[in-house]
């Protein structure tokens, strides 16, 4: 940069004297070189850019795309639907949407793509699916027979084979999918939907339980950084005062876990704190307790396992920042008087703030996303939003829900890194 | 650090409370790890010291677990699985963010702050975030359950250990020695091959294995984008976690750890190369 302006200060004199042609000529050499450099060094970074985009970006849009794409109703009810554009919602629709509803109930059932449209359809409003399969099939056996001569007959059909279909509910159910994209499975994951008037409201009491997950993985992860803090900063100043020979051997007993696997640190401690397992065994031989407590495959177990799993991440960052804090400072304060306490708190411990934060941010960004000790050791009460995502992708194949929990996760984790990033900055970021 | 004279008792007895607690710290990060190991050499089936253990019986220990390891075909076969992933995502992964971390460490690297935000974001973005998106975009692609789409996964996961310390090695590189060998005539292929590479290459091979050990202790996208195919050690463990744990797992986690060991030293020789070489251009 710095040549650059001499350059262009030693052209500017040149202009009055020399050729006007050469002089420019130069300048754009010299910027075309420039902007070749920056060029060479983008193009270095490219590949991995295309790599990273298209192995790991492109999957995640295409999840994020998945919370909102619903086009399932559209696509196999497209009559109905656009029969039910004009419906206002006030009493039960015309006769003749009837008509198309049944007309397009009965083809479903024949081509087998029933199920998959009330599965969706059922949760929006429970019950729909049983609706749904008993008023094909009934409608499907009155067509095999005598046949259904009118819009109204149909309507009355429909009312006969269920009484529900004189009600409003399950037309607006299928009016609450009307368009391809809807923000539906992200009102699910927050507890709420659209309801019977089309409006946003809470769901019903007993089917809330993704605010309270969402409370629970925000707590766990608030405790166990809280914890990670408590274990983690004192080790962490000795770590940073003792001299190098034996501070180093001490680093390895906090390297070690951090580079052994997930799953070994994750089965240890289902060996140590299950009930036939090493510390029941203790605590009954030294007579602290009488009967085996439970104390995995629950909340305790999880908090336990993933603050072990997660300290050396909280006491690396905070090492490195002690480890540049001048002994001075603190010798310097008790010489003048203050006591030990008062000097931490005014003297030491502000200057540790950027290792706190570091640490904290860390951990509780790792601890909010966690699936695997959860999984293994979480038992009933010990379940965290990762799991539920991975339950509604393996076992209850409801996607978009899955997709949407994934999002509202995704949204808190990349605002927690902007965060980390402002205040830190990832070129801080070290491995090991 | 010895006690200062000058200190109450109070302050005495505060300061071996603090190096106490600091220990029982120590002792609760280390016990989990290093108990593992007497427990696998256990002759019964249990996962607590038996009488005979604690008395150091010699019959209470056997290899039956670690027997049983090499001779089922299962845990053979994950082992091959994993060494031919890690290698494969790892060579991947190195070649790639060494390619990447050198344009991001010239000083007119256009967007840099954005684009490393990015590369470093596997290794912020929760594995389920991106397991999920994987099984659906993978198998768009024809890529699940494929050898190619796990190791795919594994070197996007284990770029950003790549990327960070070969950055962080580079930032200590005197930009001058390819300055000499572009002036001698070198052209920018064979300078960093025999300028450039020499030198860095302490920081090249630390990436290497830190995404080597990120692969070969991947369990979550296995889960969603493995078939039966390519059951790794993770994945074999986890499904003998879940259903029912035998002691054979802790002959494996044995192994696992004697294998983080290796590493652990590795990764300090190497640190204390480069160490070293900075300290002869310093």
């Amino acid at each position: 940069m710095k040549y650059e302006a001499i350059s262009a200060g030693a052209l500017d004199e040149s202009q009055t004297i020399g050729t006007p042609s050469t002089n420019n000529s130069l300048k754009m050499q010299l910027r075309r070189a420039e902007r070749w450099n920056r060029t060479r060094a983008f193009l270095l970074v490219v590949p991995l850019l295309l790599f990273v985009g298209v192995t790991f970006i492109m999957p995640i849009m295409d999840m994020l795309h998945r919370s909102i794409h619903d086009p399932l109703i559209v696509d196999h009810l497209p009559k109905t639907v656009a029969a039910l554009e004009s419906w206002d919602r006030q009493q039960i629709p015309e006769d003749t949407t009837y008509a198309v509803l049944a007309q397009e109930l009965v083809s479903l059932h024949k081509q087998r793509d029933l199920a998959k449209v009330a599965g969706r359809l059922n949760t929006e409003f429970s019950g729909m699916r049983s609706l749904l399969s008993k008023s094909a099939r009934g409608l499907a056996r009155l067509n095999a027979g005598a046949g259904l001569e009118s819009a109204a007959d149909t309507r009355e059909a429909m009312i006969r084979i269920d009484a529900r279909w004189s009600d409003i509910q399950p037309w607006a159910a299928i009016k609450n999918l009307n368009s391809r994209y809807t923000l539906s499975y992200y009102l699910a994951a927050l507890d709420m939907h659209y309801d019977v008037s089309g409006d946003i409201s809470a769901q019903p009491e007993r089917r809330q339980i993704y605010k309270a997950l969402l409370i629970k993985t925000f707590a766990m992860s608030a405790l166990i950084t809280v914890l990670c803090l408590l274990l983690g900063y004192p080790l962490a100043h000795l770590l940073a005062t003792l001299p190098e020979s034996r501070s180093n051997l001490l680093m390895i007993m906090v390297l070690l876990p951090f580079w052994t696997s997930l799953l070994v640190r994750t089965t240890s401690w289902i060996v140590l704190l299950q009930t036939e397992g090493v510390i029941n065994d203790v605590l009954i031989s030294i007579g602290l307790i009488s009967e085996r407590i439970r104390m995995v495959h629950n909340l305790f177990g999880t908090v336990i396992a993933m603050t072990h799993i997660l300290l050396p991440f909280m006491v690396l960052p905070l090492y490195s920042v002690m480890k540049n804090i001048s002994p001075s400072y603190m010798r310097a304060a008790r010489s003048l008087g203050a006591k030990p306490a008062y000097a931490f708190i005014h003297i030491y411990l502000p200057q540790t703030l950027p290792g706190i934060g570091a640490g904290a941010i860390l951990t509780f960004i790792l601890s909010i996303g966690f699936y695997i000790t959860p999984a293994l050791v979480g038992g009933r009460s010990g379940q965290m939003i990762s799991n539920f995502i991975a339950y509604h992708m393996q076992t209850s194949l409801n996607w978009g829900l899955a997709a949407a929990l994934g999002g509202i996760l995704l949204g808190m984790v990349l605002l927690l890194y902007f965060v980390y990033n402002r205040l830190i900055g990832i070129n801080s970021l070290k491995v090991g | 650090m010895s006690l200062p004279v000058y200190l109450t008792p109070i302050e005495r007895l505060g300061f071996y409370g603090y190096r106490l607690f600091c220990y029982a710290v120590l002792f609760f990060l280390i016990m989990p790890v290093l108990i593992i190991i007497p427990l696998s050499f256990n002759a019964e089936p249990y996962f607590s010291f038996t009488e005979g253990m604690l008395r150091l019986d010699s019959s209470a220990f056997s290899l039956r677990w670690y027997e049983d390891m090499v001779t089922n075909p299962q845990w053979i076969n994950a082992l091959k699985n994993s060494v031919i992933i890690a290698t494969a995502s790892t060579l991947l992964a190195t070649t790639l963010g060494t390619m990447a971390a050198l344009g991001l460490s010239r000083h007119n690297m256009p967007l840099r702050n954005a684009v490393m935000a990015l590369l470093i974001s596997p290794m912020i973005v929760p594995v389920i975030i991106a397991a999920a998106g994987m099984y659906f975009f993978y198998t768009d692609l024809g890529l699940a359950q494929t050898f190619t789409g796990v190791i795919l996964a594994h070197a996007v996961l284990g770029i950003p250990f790549v990327v960070i310390t070969v950055t962080a090695t580079l930032a200590g590189f005197d930009h001058s020695l390819t300055r000499a060998a572009a002036n001698l005539g070198a052209g920018p292929v064979y300078t960093f091959f025999h300028i450039t590479m020499p030198l860095i290459r302490p920081g090249v091979i630390s990436g290497g294995l830190f995404s080597f050990g990120t692969s070969f202790d991947e369990v979550v996208v296995v889960l969603f984008v493995s078939g039966v195919e390519q059951r790794t050690v993770p994945r074999q463990m986890w499904s003998g976690i879940r259903e029912q744990i035998s002691p054979t797992i802790l002959a494996v986690a044995t192994l696992l750890i004697v294998m983080s060991v290796l590493l652990l030293i590795t990764l300090e020789l190497l640190r204390r190369r480069n160490a070293r070489m900075r300290g002869m251009r310093e």
